[in-house]
């Protein structure tokens, strides 16, 4: 999985200000740092809010009410089950209950030794080769209980 | 000596099932062998049951062979580079497969033959045609053209095409905008995702020919993140097209001016709706708008704006290329054209199956779809994604049509199907609906809010056996109160799924235990609201 940078208020003003100038930047600019920091640190709110001139309740807003977004650092690995219908068909919640006693974690949760995120999706449009999921944003599917842990071993 | 074609998808699904190791193998076998291959990797023919599916072009056409492993990998490009020669996973030719063979792929005819990174393939495709003939045409005989074809908006609304764009052609502005809703996020469908990555540039010149049809230089497709596949393609896509002159300050040396820029969304289902996607891509949060104003009128960036699904945008080029008779030849009433359904969920053919209007679920569950996957009945299926309504066996006989899904309580939506077998649990799949809605509601309204929230509650109630008659009632007033008070499709919607169930299904809620007539009834909700 792709490491980050350590969050560094001047990299992230310097991030912010190269997409400031975009009608409609704040989503571009939280991809942006969420993709070099990680996260979203609570420090990026008022930069932002000063560049863009907007108040800083507004893009604490705009920040929490995305499920991308995180105010903390991932685990070293992120697994996104599918837990939405054409996976439920197929099994998926057999697949939800596995995962999470494997990991001894909620979704939603890291693992202690920081080593997996289990998070759930809605839907990754892999609905014909259900069910799917998505590990370190390389995506597998026809998913079964021996596939689930060989991906568990495998994200060492 | 030229290389031997190979054709592989790169479709994300295909991914998912191997499809890049399948690519790897191959490569490194013909390497050892010194064989002269070419991979091409395109999108996916939407036969999902085979892929990883590997085709290679022959003297007669191309022959598929699949689902191929890694392990097969080796015998099969031996089988193939012997000019499509035998192997126990030789198919034939794609188009003779009956699952192919007995669809009318307008939309989808190129997606799975062409390199989706290639302008020029896409133009030996019959690409851009639709776009020569606009470029002869004044603007109000385009907007006419997709008019007089009954193209209805696709993502699931089913608002004639047309008229949308009309109103943003009358409505005088500095700017306007071409909007893609690429935010496709019901469970079951795919096939945003497969146009976007098997023929990007179909919706490249179906957003150009509206963007020339209503006076608008700049447009945007908002993807939804969970799509990174689609995403790729799409920029490849653009920036092919822009580098071509294809987009940009002339389009293809004409007075025309327009260009497109890709936004990812962040995770937020409910930013499929029109006016939530909108306010998304302002920078804002996915909150739904009231309407009026109409985005017509006043969309992005309180501009004029037409927004369309992917699917109604890339359906687009076929009408002006083979004219608004062919295309409204096909289907029935007034649902017109063809429709690109998506089967999923417990399926033995999964799939992409584009046909006419009016084919029934029955049809396309047990005949085309084979049934379920794990041999055991079907018991439901739900249409249309998370806000579509459970379907018994009984109504297999209902044909794919807005109106007719409609009058049984349902929708199409954006053409999804997922098939449950008879393991299913309805109440359960009742409460995900309710749960779904109260993860994903935006929050402005009430009903969808707090009422889904509330649902889970009730029916948690009804299966702990609770004052069941009491609270079933309550259920039913509860989902009146979100479809009709409800702002948008979310909560208007999720009494769908919840009703059906409990309408098609009460054993499931534990009716048989109870003498209360309500339950034998049949709780309806009444229509008319919903559509407009």
């Amino acid at each position: 999985m792709a490491s980050h940078a350590p969050w560094s208020s001047d990299a992230a003003r310097a991030i912010i200000i190269a997409k400031s100038a975009m009608p409609g930047a704040l989503l571009p600019i939280l991809h942006a740092l969420q993709e070099e920091f990680g996260y979203i640190d609570r420090q990026a709110e008022p930069l932002i809010a000063g560049i863009l001139n907007l108040s800083r309740a507004e893009v604490h807003g705009v920040v929490t009410f995305y499920h991308d977004f995180r105010d903390k650092a991932a685990g070293r690995h992120v697994l996104k089950l599918c837990r939405a219908e054409s996976c439920q068909a197929r099994g998926s919640e057999a697949l939800a209950a596995r995962a999470q006693a494997r990991l001894g974690i909620a979704f939603g949760a890291t693992t202690a030794d920081g080593r997996m995120t289990l998070e759930p999706v809605y839907c990754l449009g892999l609905c014909p080769v259900s069910p799917a999921a998505m590990l370190d944003g390389k995506v597998v599917a026809r998913l079964d209980a021996a596939g689930l842990d060989a991906m568990l071993a495998e994200a060492g | 000596m030229t290389a031997r074609r190979l054709y592989l998808p790169a479709d994300a699904a295909s991914v998912a099932v191997g499809a890049d190791d399948v690519a790897t193998a191959i490569r490194r076998a013909a390497e050892r062998d010194t064989r002269d291959v070419e991979i091409i990797r395109t999108g996916s023919r939407g036969l999902y049951w085979l892929e990883p599916m590997v085709e290679v072009a022959t003297a007669e056409g191309r022959i598929a062979y699949g689902p191929v492993t890694v392990g097969d990998a080796e015998a099969v490009l031996a089988a193939a580079v012997a000019d499509g020669g035998d192997h126990p996973l030789r198919l034939g030719k794609p188009e003779e497969i009956p699952f192919l063979k007995t669809q009318t792929r307008l939309t989808f005819a190129r997606c799975g033959v062409v390199d989706p990174r290639s302008l020029a393939d896409y133009r030996a495709h019959d690409g851009y045609q639709g776009l020569d003939r606009a470029l002869t045409m004044p603007a109000g005989a385009i907007v006419e053209e997709v008019t007089q074809s009954g193209l209805r908006g696709r993502g699931g609304a089913g608002f004639p095409t047309g008229i949308k764009w009309k109103t943003v052609a009358e409505t005088a502005a500095d700017q306007k905008y071409i909007v893609c809703n690429a935010d496709e996020g019901d469970s079951g469908t795919f096939a945003d995702r497969m146009i976007m990555e098997g023929d990007p540039f179909v919706l490249i010149e179906g957003m150009t020919i509206a963007a020339i049809a209503v006076g608008a230089t700049k447009g945007y497709i908002y993807i939804r993140s969970e799509y990174p596949h689609a995403v790729d393609a799409m920029s490849s896509a653009v920036a092919a097209a822009q580098q071509a002159g294809m987009l940009g300050s002339s389009i293809a040396g004409s007075a025309h001016a327009f260009d497109i820029e890709l936004r990812v969304g962040a995770g937020a289902y409910v930013c499929g709706e029109e006016t939530s996607l909108l306010d998304s891509l302002e920078g804002k949060r996915g909150v739904v708008r009231a309407k009026p104003p109409l985005p017509a009128h006043k969309g992005l960036f309180g501009r004029p704006t037409v927004i369309n699904n992917v699917l109604s945008l890339a359906t687009v080029p076929v009408i002006l290329h083979k004219g608004a008779a062919f295309y409204k030849d096909f289907g029935l009433g007034r649902s017109r054209g063809t429709m690109p359904i998506q089967l999923a969920g417990n399926i033995r053919y999964p799939g992409l199956y584009e046909t006419a209007f009016g084919v029934t679920l029955g049809e396309l569950v047990e005949e085309i779809g084979g049934g379920t996957a794990t041999g055991r009945p079907v018991r439901a299926v739900q249409v249309g994604g998370p806000l579509g309504a459970y379907f018994p066996r009984s109504l297999f006989d209902l044909p794919f049509d807005y109106e007719a899904f409609a009058k049984a309580d349902g929708l199409i939506g954006h053409g999804g199907v997922v098939v449950f077998d008879d393991t299913v649990d309805m109440a359960r799949q009742a409460r995900f609906a309710m749960e779904f809605c109260a993860i994903e509601s935006c929050g402005k309204c009430t009903p969808c809010r707090v009422g889904s929230t509330r649902g889970v509650e009730v029916i948690d109630r009804i299966l702990r056996n609770e004052s069941r008659a009491a609270n079933t009632a309550l259920l039913e007033d509860l989902c009146n109160t979100m479809k009709f008070g409800s702002l948008c499709a979310l909560g208007g919607f999720t009494p769908y799924p919840v009703i059906s169930a409990l309408t098609h299904f009460p054993e499931d809620f534990g009716a048989a235990a109870v003498t209360d007539r309500r339950m034998k009834e049949t709780p309806r909700v009444s229509n008319t609201i919903v559509r407009a």
